[in-house]
């Protein structure tokens, strides 16, 4: 707050006209804050609700008497299809997918946005162009195609097993997620650290080539410590898209126990008949979606400090 | 178990060893029955396969009434990953049989007597060129009238016999402020309300013709424009809230009494069952005003696919036990729906399942059984959600008149043939 | 970084034309063989499957994709559907929707999203709990905040019947039940869902701007209002194009949102051209149509974009 930049204080001068600057400031933050929290704040007291007081009462009101029962259940007892022990055992499914798609998905993009601005060849831009387009094909009609190929993919690897001993993942229902995701992910993650790093100064790059570094050397040592804020906004979508994704989920998991987290919740949450139980299934999807909160509420630390460490460079 | 294999490998030849040693003793079950009571009533099926030695490999895929899991199962077909079998609905089935990735159940069929047990009508859809590809595990029918009876003798009304009857017992609610009808404005639900309504305006032989053989000339008829214009009397009984609402909303409207009637499949009644409510006492199951005698039906099944020699044993065991009586019977109990077969006893049943039963088979018996246009058992895909699209607009007002309708339905159902 | 001394100094990328040995020869390479796989795998799992799905529009697929060549009669349907104005063909819904989401959404989440970080960026105390509450709906699926949305905006159970439990009776909202309103309600989800993300980038590029730009045109008596408009905004050029990236994809994939909160809308009302492919594709099995829209779908996108993305990157200084 020390730290006078506040141009509201250059152009008025006033005492007055500054405190109501605020106020109007902190104001429409707390307004837009109600309007984000809202749907969640429903959900949270719904979880809390028995489906009595969910089926006669307000929706905004607070449970009356609140049960943690909704919790319990859409944890470890309510039915994903036959099994009925709860979403958990989908956790680890979700984490072993996810974790390696962002991270490869990431990685490929920021050496892509490297080379793309700093290590410009002849025909870059089309090349960018072309990734960066690749980001609208709608996946419903890559469903298919992609499904053939990951099927050829799984006969080559029974080959391989059956020749070396190993399939080397192919066929794999998680790997062949993973490489979807990575597919369809590079396109974002390039444009995202190609835009970052055309803000970079090249200054930098140059004159660490002048002194002799490698390709490599200049990317581990130059860039990355500077791309702190990017690749948290990356990490930060590839994660909530990958983990949140569904159709490529329900198609590819296959007949095996791969499935992740989202068909669950959606097995949970998406029956036709049969009293719904509201309170479970929002329980569900809070418990679902923790690992991406989480993820925001961690990231958002690491934002500020890598945006501080980021401003150095200007 | 082991020695039970090892016995029967001892037994058999040198080339049976090889075939069988390695047989997989599981199924792998693509559906989408993930709630409480369709989960319940299939894990009798998982149970009677594990006494055989069978495990089960559960492959759930919920939403849209079995969209997601068609979507699914399409991505698994083209890949090459072909589950054991697949919960499917009527002309699926076909299309899959006529790419040829279904497998051939017949020598079971004949061995069971599925030939004689289940009716034609369900048959030319588990049936392909000859072949059992899929093996039937109910029968739903739709044209009922779920009524609260509470509602109904505080109103002092009784039985529809006909479509006037109906609309007048729906003015008394009206008058007696209780929401007349439950209707949930998803277009399966109106597409589903109308089939019945056209069988009532028409009678059986015009739904035949109209919704089954989509025979021009009954489709522009008068009968069929007297059908929409029956339908948009109906919708002026709903609530204003009634669009998007999903159907098991609209079934708890009539549980709890704030409706007095819902026009539904009998998969209503296992909303019923699981609100501990009983037939005759707390509702009353009526068959749509005017359509005694016949039935529209939709069933699910179950198709086989053309699965590894090492998993067809294990496939024929599922079949086996979908089509046992026993399962036959304790799956529609839960259910709601009656038994695919006509030779199960129904004593497990309640009043509503029984007549269910016994109207089954008169219409079976008598040609009165007929496919639902708006479940996929009266035309393909193709036709059948045009239809639901053209119903849908004239029920929410895209569609103004029962005159345009009637040439948007032709133009529809035209237009995707 | 020193111990690394060989003849290099004077390259640059650019101008490199070496005539050395086979290592710096590889160096020079490096980058592109770096590039090579990403883009080998757009070329084939991208275009591939586009130049796929224009094939499978001109034949007659149904339930499964079909490669006998028949002509263009999914695109003459689409065609004749464009001008079925009366009723509103699916298809003709789809694509006015396709123009009014499309706009609102990218417009008003770019609009609030930039809004937002400007006011997060006047030295906020609590930015760090405010942050995370713009951000968090990305993070949720739409597979259950639809239900909270659905039932927010339904006249019997949401807003309208709080409020009038709360005295306010003649309050009206049912916007999600009426035909013509209904993609509004989808609008209002959809901007809920990604302008925090999106006030998350301008953010980023806000913090990224140079404190000494700033300070100098406030010397020079920039107002405000002056000094965002001339001198920040031009500068969180590059954020635009991200942001406008992601909401363009967001919203031409905006099946999910369509299908949870509206299921599809009173007759079809809400629906996108998203939805109308994969209903045509999957539920109709009328593929060769569903590839078709598919295909007109990019073609818009192209005539869009392209013209868009070709200004942006032409024009960089450098």
């Amino acid at each position: 707050m020390s730290a006078v930049t506040t141009p509201a204080r250059q152009a008025s001068g006033g005492v007055n006209v500054k405190v109501i600057n605020r106020i109007v400031i902190y104001g429409l933050l707390a307004l837009f804050a109600l309007f984000y929290l809202m749907p969640l704040f429903v959900m949270l007291v719904t979880s809390f609700k028995t489906m009595d007081e969910i089926q006669n009462g307000n929706m905004l009101a607070l449970p009356r008497a609140p049960t943690f029962d909704p919790w319990l259940k859409a944890w470890g007892e309510t039915c994903v299809g036959l099994t009925c022990a709860g979403i958990k055992g989908y956790f680890w499914n979700s984490i072993k997918m996810v974790v390696p798609a962002v991270l490869i998905s990431t990685m490929l993009g920021a050496l892509n946005g490297y080379v793309l601005t700093k290590w410009r060849f002849r025909g870059a831009t089309l090349v960018f162009g072309l990734m960066l387009f690749a980001c609208f094909i709608p996946f419903q009609s890559v469903l298919l195609p992609m499904a053939t190929i990951l099927g050829s993919l799984g006969r080559f690897g029974v080959t391989l097993q059956n020749a070396t001993g190993t399939s080397f993942g192919l066929g794999n229902p998680t790997v062949n997620l993973v490489f979807v995701h990575v597919v369809y992910g590079i396109g974002f993650t390039t444009l995202f650290f190609r835009n970052y790093y055309e803000a970079f100064p090249t200054e930098l790059v140059k004159a660490a080539q002048v002194d002799g570094a490698s390709f490599f050397q200049i990317f581990r040592r130059i860039m990355l410590p500077n791309s702190m804020p990017i690749f948290v906004v990356t990490v930060i979508y590839q994660f909530t898209n990958i983990w949140n994704d569904f159709l490529f989920a329900s198609a590819y998991a296959g007949t095996g126990d791969a499935m992740p987290m989202t068909v669950a919740l959606n097995n949970v949450v998406n029956t036709s008949t049969g009293v719904v139980e509201y309170n479970v299934n929002m329980a569900a999807a809070m418990i679902a979606a923790l690992p991406t909160l989480l993820v925001y509420v961690l990231a958002g630390r690491y934002f500020v400090r890598g945006l501080m460490a980021g401003a150095v460079k200007g | 178990m082991l020695r039970k294999l090892l016995i029967g490998t001892a037994l058999a030849s040198g080339l049976a060893f090889a075939a069988h040693a390695e047989d997989v003793k599981e199924v792998q079950m693509l559906h989408w029955w993930t709630s409480g009571g369709e989960a319940a009533a299939l894990n009798v099926l998982k149970g009677d396969l594990a006494k055989e030695g069978y495990a089960w490999k559960d492959v759930p895929v919920a939403g849209g009434g079995g969209d997601a899991a068609m979507t699914a199962l399409k991505a698994m077909v083209a890949a090459g990953n072909y589950p054991t079998a697949s919960q499917m609905l009527g002309y699926t089935v076909l299309d899959y049989a006529a790419a040829g990735v279904m497998g051939d159940l017949t020598e079971t069929a004949k061995k069971e007597g599925w030939d004689k047990s289940v009716p034609a009508a369900l048959q030319k859809f588990s049936v392909y060129d000859g072949k059992w590809v899929a093996a039937p595990v109910n029968v739903h029918s739709v044209n009922w009238l779920w009524i609260n009876k509470a509602v109904l003798d505080k109103i002092g009304g009784t039985e529809p016999k006909t479509f006037d009857d109906f609309v007048a017992l729906l003015d008394k609610a009206k008058a007696a402020g209780v929401i007349p009808l439950a209707l949930g404005g998803q277009n399966w639900q109106e597409a589903t309300m109308f089939d019945s309504v056209v069988l009532s305006t028409g009678g059986p032989e015009f739904y035949k013709k109209a919704f089954n053989d989509l025979d021009d000339a009954s489709l522009k008829s008068d009968t069929m424009k007297k059908s929409f214009d029956n339908l948009a009397k109906l919708v002026t009984y709903v609530d204003p809230n009634f669009s998007g609402r999903d159907w098991n909303l609209a079934t708890a409207m009539v549980i709890k009494g704030d409706a007095l009637v819902q026009v539904m499949g009998d998969w209503a009644k296992g909303e019923f069952n699981a609100a501990k409510k009983t037939p005759g006492t707390d509702f009353l199951c009526y068959r749509f005003p005017g359509t005694d005698g016949s039935v529209i039906y939709n069933s699910d099944m179950f198709g086989m696919f053309n699965v590894p020699d090492d998993r067809k044993a294990a496939q024929v065991a599922l079949a086996t036990a979908t089509l046992s009586k026993s399962f036959q019977s304790a799956f529609n109990v839960v259910k709601g729906s009656v038994p695919a077969r006509t030779d199960v006893p129904d004593t497990d049943f309640d009043a509503c399942g029984k007549k269910g039963i016994a109207d089954l088979k008169a219409a079976n018996e008598g040609g009165t059984l007929f496919g639902s246009l708006a479940q996929g058992y009266g035309a393909p895909p193709a036709v059948a959600n045009a239809y639901k699209d053209v119903v849908s607009k004239f029920v929410h007002g895209q569609i103004k008149t029962s005159d345009e309708a009637v040439t948007e339905l032709v133009k529809a159902i035209d237009d995707a043939k | 970084m020193s111990t690394v001394a060989t003849s290099q100094i004077k390259l640059t990328p650019e101008h490199a034309r070496p005539r050395a040995s086979v290592r710096s020869r590889l160096q020079d390479a490096l980058p592109k063989i770096v590039l090579a796989p990403s883009f080998a795998i757009t070329i084939v799992f991208v275009y591939g499957f586009i130049l796929w799905t224009i094939y499978l529009s001109f034949t007659n697929s149904k339930t499964f994709p079909s490669y006998v060549l028949t002509g263009s009669r999914a695109y003459q349907r689409l065609w004749g559907w464009t001008f079925d104005t009366d009723p509103p063909s699916s298809w003709y819904t789809s694509i006015t929707n396709m123009g009014i989401f499309g706009f609102l959404y990218i417009f008003i989440c770019l609009a609030l999203g930039l809004f937002l970080a400007i006011l997060l960026d006047q030295k906020i105390r609590g930015e760090g709990v405010l942050r995370p509450i713009y951000l968090y709906p990305m993070a949720l699926s739409f597979i259950v905040t639809g239900v909270a949305w659905k039932w927010f905006l339904d006249p019997g159970l949401g807003l309208e019947q709080t409020l009038h439990q709360w005295g306010w009776t003649s309050f009206h909202f049912d916007w999600i039940k009426n035909k013509d309103f209904v993609i509004y309600t989808v609008v209002i989800a959809g901007v809920w869902q990604a302008s925090g993300f999106i006030m998350a980038m301008f953010l980023a590029g806000l913090r990224g701007i140079d404190g000494e730009i700033m300070k100098a045109a406030q010397i020079d008596g920039a107002t405000t209002f002056q000094l965002y408009r001339r001198i920040v905004i031009p500068l969180l050029r590059p954020i635009f194009l991200s942001a406008f990236i992601v909401l363009a994809h967001l919203a031409i994939k905006s099946y999910d949102l369509v299908v949870a909160l509206t299921s599809g809308g009173p007759g079809g009302s809400a629906w996108l051209p998203s939805n109308f492919m994969y209903e045509y594709t999957f539920k109709r099995n009328e593929m060769a149509v569903g590839s078709a829209s598919a295909v007109i779908m990019l073609m818009t996108i192209v005539a869009i974009i392209v013209p868009y993305l070709y200004s942006e990157l032409r024009e960089k200084p450098r």
